[in-house]
């Protein structure tokens, strides 16, 4: 690890003020990206503000329509929170995939969400929800939040300080893990609520999360596994690499889409 | 360099470190705590694990500043004296340990496990929550064991005998 | 059998200081004064180094030295050493270039040692790293075993073709006479995948040279510090053996990696004395992947010759062995003699010719990895079996049973005198505990939901208790493969055992004293093993080839009976008695037709005390040492049947059910004894189905650490039901085979062969990741299309 200063703020307008004030500044959050890059010497902030002494991004609440978490809520607190297994039991089983239960205690949504791996989970619950990403300056549509590889419609100095999910009426995700990192290799968020229907696809694609729009209409007639069946998704745009090549992950995407309805009807 | 204080099983300590110092050197180089150990690059294998504040971390992956004012428990605190931790005890009668280089991280993954999903544990509950612990030695066949014995231990206050 | 004799299944000793965190590895040490290395490495697989220009990295903060391969020739350190002379079929020594522990000229694969930054700190000395200019000339590289004899790139000068040697065994002419009658021929094509140890504890070295004595002493995780100090001595030529003492303290998994003697250390080493200060490296797990020893890499053709009663006539195997860049310790000896001489598994196979080319790649060396050889042996002849019961239409274990060795001893056509074995009792055990009679049955209910069901078998054999020294000297060993042992009785009563065996992980410091407790009566409790100090224990092999039993413990064995023999005699002057008529059992010494008897405490004492007879008769003390040189290979031998269920659908495999039947002679502490082939089938699953390392054609590797090397984890394994059958082995006085490589043996094949038997027979290369099991699914799926 490259030499830094570290800060502490314990607001969210202090970390701002931090952010814009000293430079080459990172946030962290939960670290489990951004300190094993540290280590490796593959990302050198000059400063690092921590936003563990946040706790106004600490929590989650639900209301009628939504269930809204604070950024620094860690994967674990998702997954154990009786509101979220409630309302959106498909959100608190993929916190529980996340990582291991270490990294579970210490990795955060706003973390992330911010950070935009390609192949992270909570990107497909985002887009698949229809997920608002709050930050201290405005509030972002999913579909308009995830750029591309590792970029997010995130400012300079923007900080996302929580994540509001509407209630779908049905939800599940599955992921196929990649077998040594864990992360998603490919995993597929499916969401159905009263006006739409979506299909959320992480690890797959080159330019991180997406929606799958030919299975999205499929469902549409009937959301039911049966009605992607035969629904191959192309292999164009599609990352591969030792674990799985573009035929075999695009494969992998309907498998787990149909897994992930089937799982969603079944579970009433 | 930086201040740091916390408290490292029950006993408070303080240090002057660089920033970048990772917790795991911090109980390591400047506490003389080696039983915490190194063993991945990429927060994968778990020999490192402790508990902060009552949860089981990663120390590689956690700055040694991150902890200011915590409460963070080792290996070495498990133990009442000379008397082991149910857990340590079961890892022992249940062979769960051969070069005992994973074994601190797996035993404090274990408790963790115990204190979040109870005493009574099924093969695939432990066999799915150890995804951040990496055993070369035993094939995790005895450790699987000796967690369930453990936590029923814990749960009694006294170590199962009967290991076959 | 006492409680904590031989036999019983004791809690072990050294677990008190693992489970509460008060273990000793190297990287816990920290010496006076000490500095931190760290080595810059190659980031090219193959490249001239033109220039290395150290000058700004010196000038950072905190750096003591900055060191490269012209100072470590200017020294005169020599380089590291191959010690297993292989000669080719034309009688050409095998071809090993130049090792230097830091490059000299030119860099052989990613990872390669060019330069070592010593600082005050491991991060100043990183920082310091990046600050060292070295100027590359980059030149093609080549990574695979089957395609760099025709490469066109040349690694080594004194290899043109990348050849280290072109070696064989066996009756070529029998064997192609055999091929020419037999009714059937079995034929495939075989890799065995490059695997990475990845032993949990990172090698580490603290170097470190006082002046006063002008001796050095190195702390390493070796698994034998002896073996180290003979050739840091002799060879690399740091100190004289007796100016150098080596410890290895508590070592975290070795499983072959650590057997070898590295750059690392020995620059360290080297640099102790140069700046003045110890010198600590400790390796993180990307250098590990890099740099550590890597095993296996296989390419291979095989064919089986077949009868017309399902008999096999004889095995014709063509192998290319991966070596990597550059010969490590024992990197010779793995493909050749670990390897072929296992080829007739535990069959009656009349003729066996294998040919073996050794070649150089850009790639990280390979030498022993737990089985080291007799995996890929294993692994050739249990897929052939497997194959060739198929395509004859006979029953698997019915194939096996017709072809077992049956009388022992038994001669093999390469090599091998089997001692003692009975290979139909281990399958039958392992039939039962699997419920084979029920596979179809289960086989139904998988496919009801979807998914695909497999059973494969195992039948491995190893030579292990390695080795007749004068045997493996004519086979072109540098060293001799004995064991030695030293009893040191104190005047107290209690016992301390030097072993040159090391206990890595295998509990030698229980299952040593469950000896001495057999043998002498005394409790566990009083006796203490030390291992692993060149300064405390005589000179010694280590651990490895699942050796500290039948050779390491046969070494305590013999000390112990002159230990028994010496105690008579005192007993005879303190009874006052004839020598002859002083008998020792259950720890006491009595004269035979009397009650007279005296507790081997009270004889400790008497000989040290030495009252009772005079020093001309009879020399005072009690403490005995042995060198034990075995007089052949043990030969464990076992069943290991593998259950799968796998999806169609996703390519996941799932172990439904592992049996394995071991015979591994006389247990001396059976939960430890399974320990070990828990520990082996979970190394040979993840061969079969997880692990692999990859390297791109340009020589990086692409699976430099967890993220893409996938390590076993508890989800990935069941819980396996082991079983044993016992015939003792004949060939040393505690009738032990050794244990430690079984599993790791067995399971790869077994795995494979349950894979294919689901897919029906569809063949698929290790490792089996979901995305090869399904592409050999849908394969195994499709119609086979019309020309």
């Amino acid at each position: 690890m490259y030499a830094f200063a570290y800060h502490r703020p314990t607001s969210v307008r202090q970390a701002a003020n931090l952010l814009g004030k000293l430079d080459e500044a990172k946030i962290v959050a939960g670290g489990h990206t951004l300190l094993p890059t540290m280590k490796q010497r593959l990302a050198a902030p000059a400063n690092l503000v921590d936003l563990n002494g946040v706790n106004e991004l600490r929590g989650i609440e639900r209301s009628g329509r939504s269930v809204t978490i604070g950024a620094m809520t860690t994967h674990a607190e998702v997954a154990e929170s009786a509101d979220v297994k409630a309302a959106i039991p498909a959100l608190a089983e993929l916190a529980e995939m996340i990582g291991d239960p270490a990294v579970r205690h210490r990795g955060t949504i706003g973390g992330s969400v911010a950070n935009n791996d390609p192949a992270a989970d909570y990107p497909a619950a985002c887009l698949a929800l229809g997920a608002t990403i709050v930050t201290n300056k405005r509030k972002i549509a999913a579909d308009e939040y995830f750029k591309g590889l590792f970029e997010t419609a995130l400012g300079d100095g923007e900080i996302v300080t929580k994540v509001s999910f509407p209630i779908p009426q049905k939800a599940a995700y599955m992921k196929f893990r990649n077998p040594a990192s864990r992360y998603a290799l490919v995993g597929v968020f499916v969401a159905k609520r009263a006006a739409e229907i979506r299909v959320a696809v992480t690890g797959a694609g080159q330019n991180g999360v997406f929606r799958w729009a030919a299975a999205e209409e499929a469902l549409k007639k009937r959301f039911a596994a049966k009605s992607l069946e035969g629904l191959a998704h192309p292999a164009e745009g599609l990352n591969g690499d030792i674990h799985a090549d573009v035929t075999y992950r695009a494969h992998l995407i309907g498998v787990m889409a149909r897994r992930a309805v089937a799982a969603a009807t079944d579970r009433e | 360099m930086a201040a740091v204080s916390m408290t490292v099983n029950g006993k408070a300590v303080t240090g002057d470190i660089e920033p970048r110092t990772l917790l795991v050197q911090f109980l390591r180089e400047n506490l003389r705590l080696t039983g915490t150990h190194v063993g991945c690059d990429t927060s994968q294998c778990g020999a490192c694990v402790v508990h902060m504040d009552g949860r089981a971390i990663k120390a590689c992956t956690i700055l040694a500043l991150q902890c200011e004012r915590a409460q963070v428990t080792t290996i070495e605190g498990l133990a009442n004296g000379a008397e082991l931790h149910p857990m340590q005890a079961a890892f022992r009668e249940h062979h769960g340990l051969q070069c005992g280089f994973c074994t601190p991280g797996m035993i404090m993954t274990a408790v963790d496990i115990v204190n979040r999903k109870g005493n009574s544990l099924d093969e695939h509950t432990i066999r799915n929550e150890l995804e951040g612990n990496l055993c070369r030695c035993t094939g995790y066949h005895n450790i699987v064991k000796a967690i369930a014995a453990g936590a029923q231990a814990m749960g009694h206050g006294l170590v199962a005998q009967a290991a076959e | 059998m006492t409680a904590t004799g031989i036999g019983a299944s004791v809690r072990r000793k050294e677990d008190q200081r693992f489970v509460t965190g008060r273990g000793h590895y190297v990287d816990d040490l920290t010496r006076p004064g000490q500095a931190y290395a760290y080595f810059l490495r190659s980031p090219h697989a193959h490249a001239v180094i033109r220039a290395i220009d150290t000058g700004a990295a010196r000038a950072k903060p905190g750096v003591l030295a900055v060191l490269t391969g012209e100072e470590l020739a200017a020294d005169k350190v020599g380089g590291l050493i191959c010690g297993w002379m292989i000669h080719s079929k034309d009688g050409t020594p095998m071809k090993a270039g130049p090792h230097p522990a830091l490059a000299q000229g030119k860099v052989r694969y990613v990872g390669d040692h060019v330069a070592l930054v010593v600082a005050e700190s491991l991060a100043e000395a990183k920082d310091a790293a990046e600050a060292i200019q070295v100027d590359y000339e980059v030149l093609p590289a080549v990574v695979d075993a089957g395609a760099t004899q025709t490469s066109g790139v040349q690694i080594h000068e004194v290899a043109p073709d990348n050849t280290v040697f072109r070696w064989h065994l066996g009756d070529k002419s029998a064997v192609d006479q055999a091929f020419a009658n037999a009714k059937h021929v079995t034929k495939l094509d075989i890799t065995n995948n490059r695997l990475v140890p990845n032993a949990i504890e990172p090698r580490a070295a603290i170097g470190e040279y006082d002046p006063g004595s002008d001796s050095f002493t190195l702390y390493t995780t070796s698994q034998n510090p002896h073996v180290a100090r003979l050739v840091l001595s002799a060879f690399i030529g740091i100190a004289p053996e007796h100016k150098l003492r080596v410890i290895a303290p508590d070592v975290g998994g070795g499983f072959g990696s650590k057997i070898f003697i590295y750059a690392e250390e020995t620059v360290c080493l080297w640099a102790a004395k140069k700046v003045g200060r110890p010198v600590k490296w400790t390796c993180d797990r990307m250098e590990a992947f890099l740099c550590d020893a890597h095993g296996r890499d296989h390419v291979t053709h095989a064919e089986m010759a077949l009868g017309e009663d399902g008999r096999i006539l004889a095995l014709r195997v063509s192998t290319i062995a991966n070596l990597g860049a550059y010969l490590s310790t024992f990197a010779s000896s793995v493909p050749t003699y670990l390897y072929a001489p296992l080829l007739s598994g535990q069959y009656d196979i009349p003729a066996i010719y294998c040919e073996v080319d050794g070649v150089y790649t850009n790639t990280a060396p390979v030498d022993a990895y737990r089985g080291a050889g007799r995996p890929e042996a294993t692994f050739v002849v249990e897929r052939l079996v497997e194959v060739a019961a198929r395509e004859t239409g006979m029953d698997p274990a019915k194939f096996r049973k017709r072809n077992y060795i049956k009388k022992f001893p038994h001669q093999t056509p390469v090599i091998m005198t089997y001692d003692a074995g009975d290979y139909h009792a281990s399958l039958a055990k392992a039939l039962e505990l699997a419920d084979y009679n029920g596979f179809s049955r289960r086989k139904r209910e998988s496919a009801r939901n979807g998914k695909l069901r497999g059973i494969g078998f195992s039948s491995y054999i190893e030579a292990c208790g390695i080795a007749p020294s004068a045997a493996v000297g004519s086979l072109g060993a540098g060293v001799g493969l004995w064991e030695s042992a030293e009893v040191r009785v104190n005047p107290t009563g209690s016992i301390e055992i030097l072993t040159g065996s090391h206990a890595h992980g295998q509990g030698h410091e229980t299952t040593f004293a469950q000896l001495v407790s057999d043998r002498l009566g005394v409790s566990i409790d009083t006796v203490s093993v030390v291992h692993g100090d060149t300064d405390k224990v005589q000179f010694g092999m280590g651990t490895y080839g699942s050796r500290s039993g039948a050779v390491g413990m046969s070494a305590i064995y013999k000390a112990i009976d002159k230990v028994i023999a010496k105690g008579k005699k005192v007993a005879a002057y303190v009874m006052e008695a004839s020598e002859g008529d002083i008998e020792f059992k259950d720890g006491k010494f009595s004269v035979a037709g009397t009650d007279k008897s005296v507790g081997f405490g009270d004889i400790a004492l008497q000989a040290y005390i030495a009252h009772k007879f005079s020093g001309q008769e009879l020399e005072p003390g009690l403490k005995e040492g042995a060198f034990y040189d075995p007089t052949n290979f043990t030969f464990p031998a076992g069943v290991h049947i593998c259950e799968l269920e796998l999806d169609p659908d996703t390519g996941i495999v799932a172990i439904a059910k592992w049996t394995a039947v071991d015979d591994f002679g006389v247990l001396i502490n059976p939960m430890i004894v399974e320990g070990q082939v828990h520990g082996g089938v979970a190394q040979g699953v993840g061969q079969a189905l997880h692990e692999g390392a990859v390297y791109d054609q340009s020589g990086q590797l692409v699976t430099a650490s967890y993220m893409d090397y996938q390590m076993p984890r508890a989800i990935d394994l069941p819980s396996l039901t082991v079983g044993m059958t016992v015939t003792p082995c004949p060939s040393n006085p505690l009738g032990v085979k050794g244990c430690g490589e079984a599993g790791a043996i067995a399971a790869p094949a077994a795995v494979i062969n349950a894979i294919t038997d689901a897919l029906g027979h569809e063949d698929i290369a290790m490792p089996a990741t979901p995305q090869a099991v399904w592409r050999a699914a849908q394969k195994a799926r499709m119609p086979i299309a019309a020309e």
